[in-house]
């Protein structure tokens, strides 16, 4: 929780343009949010719709066009994991990485592993049927078991308080129960996963992170959307 | 620091450890390497790497560090007092790391799948390298500040990440018969291309273009030959 300490003066001047692009779902975005709320910053939101994007999003993002962008004092910072390591180095407070170059490196190994396999994978797992969603089950499950090892022991990856990969791993925490519910699959039980279901309890609840969640009701919606389009484009095997 | 208590496990051949190797020799540390053998994986690479069983690993003292680029930070962090890879300024680490990611996620992967691919598709991938290529050839022009590296006078994050591909990015172009890095197009890129591969701390660990030509030549036999892969 961010002290109530005074602001100072140079403070002020680094607070004194931020500006954060985003959508209100994309969990790339709340990430970003969660970083700038849990230190305690101040700065400004612009929801963005990706499907009439603002010419300014297309100025500061022109590779990728996307968001999450972070605007400070004009220079946009894009990628969710290089803005969370930015917000780390300048705002001290509430640190997100170890200062241990060894556990830096364990962190950003993990958050990158969410990222590449954790994520496609249980998104595959969400859009396949038939046998390709059995076989991309599977796959979800053996990179989970990977993330419920790195538990062990901990209340959060960061140890007793959230830092980047509990940050990276964020979306579990909400929307891996939406893609449950939508497609009726369960991917993480009790039985293989307790620690995982542990932390999702723990990071969801957490001061901060609780006042962020989009709202269930919004995504349960745009998910059955998305479940719909990709399961109509392909027959069931 | 002894040479035993830094060891890499690498293959000659992989850009992913020649990234390890060029901050190894930038920082001017003495590691051992050892070479895995095509085709097997070591004892110390499944322990050392137990979820992605692959190379680069550098092990420090006890401690197994992997991922390339997790690599290139964590060298950089730990030998503070030679010439530095990432900026100390913190926007321009961003954007260091920014370029970094976008070649892993997104131009190498469309590179690397152009010789195995055919007509649409393959165009599209190419369109897509081009692309990337200009966009990395303005962003040369910008950081570099008329100097002769990404990183200024010396090779930085982005020489290092970008870089270690030129070998793999030659191989496309002869075998895939593609002219990717134009000089027409982006002069800046070849000419840093260049005293890129010169540089001190590189010349020694690129790989030969032929060598890794005949080297693809064997892998994508052994692919045609081998067993369909379990993951």
């Amino acid at each position: 929780m961010s002290s109530s300490a005074m602001v100072t003066a140079n403070q002020l001047i680094i607070m004194a343009e931020l500006k954060l692009f985003r959508t209100w779902s994309s969990c790339f975005c709340l990430r970003v949010v969660w970083a700038l709320d849990l230190k305690g910053i101040q700065y400004d939101t612009i929801f963005e719709d990706l499907s009439n994007k603002s010419s300014l999003l297309l100025q500061y993002n022109p590779v990728y066009k996307k968001v999450p962008v972070l605007v400070h004092n004009g220079k946009p910072l894009l990628e969710s994991l290089v803005i969370l390591e930015y917000i780390d180095e300048i705002w001290k407070q509430t640190p997100l990485l170890p200062e241990d170059p060894s556990e830096r490196a364990t962190a950003r190994f993990w958050a990158k592993f969410g990222d590449d396999k954790v994520l496609p994978s249980i998104w595959n797992a969400f859009i396949k049927q038939g046998k390709d969603q059995e076989e991309a089950i599977v796959t979800a499950q053996e990179n989970l078991g990977c993330v419920e090892r790195q538990l062990t022991g901990k209340k959060f990856f960061n140890g007793e308080t959230i830092g980047l990969v509990d940050l990276a791993f964020g979306w579990l925490a909400n929307l891996l129960s939406v893609f449950e519910e939508v497609c009726g699959v369960t991917l993480i039980d009790h039985e293989k996963f307790p620690l995982l279901l542990e932390w999702i309890q723990n990071f969801a609840d957490a001061p901060i992170i609780k006042e962020s969640w989009p709202p269930r009701d919004k995504l349960i919606t745009r998910y059955q959307a998305f479940h719909e389009v990709y399961t109509s484009k392909e027959a069931p095997k | 620091m002894a040479k035993n208590d830094v060891k890499l496990l690498g293959v000659w051949a992989s850009p992913f450890v020649m990234r390890a190797r060029i901050s190894l020799n930038i920082k001017s540390v003495n590691y051992e390497f050892l070479e895995e053998t095509v085709g097997s994986k070591s004892e110390l690479l499944l322990q050392s790497n137990p979820v992605h069983k692959k190379v680069p690993v550098l092990i420090h003292g006890d401690k197994p560090i992997c991922e390339s680029l997790v690599i290139v930070q964590y060298i950089d962090e730990v030998w503070t007092s030679s010439p530095s890879i990432l900026s100390a300024d913190h926007y321009d680490r961003a954007i260091q790391r920014f370029w970094a990611a976008y070649l892993d996620d997104k131009w190498f992967p469309a590179m690397r799948r152009i010789r195995g691919a055919q007509g649409e598709e393959r165009q599209e991938l190419v369109d897509q390298v081009v692309e990337g290529l200009a966009l990395l050839e303005e962003a040369f022009g910008k950081y570099s500040k008329g100097k002769a590296f990404f990183g200024g006078d010396q090779i930085g994050f982005i020489d290092i990440a970008f870089g270690s591909l030129l070998g793999w990015l030659r191989v496309t172009e002869k075998v895939g018969e593609v002219k990717l890095l134009d000089e027409a197009k982006t002069p800046g890129l070849v000419k840093w291309a260049d005293c890129f591969c010169a540089d001190a701390a590189v010349k020694s660990v690129m790989p030969d273009t032929e060598k890794l030509i005949e080297f693809s030549k064997f892998l994508m036999a052994k692919m045609k030959g081998a067993p369909p892969p379990k993951n």
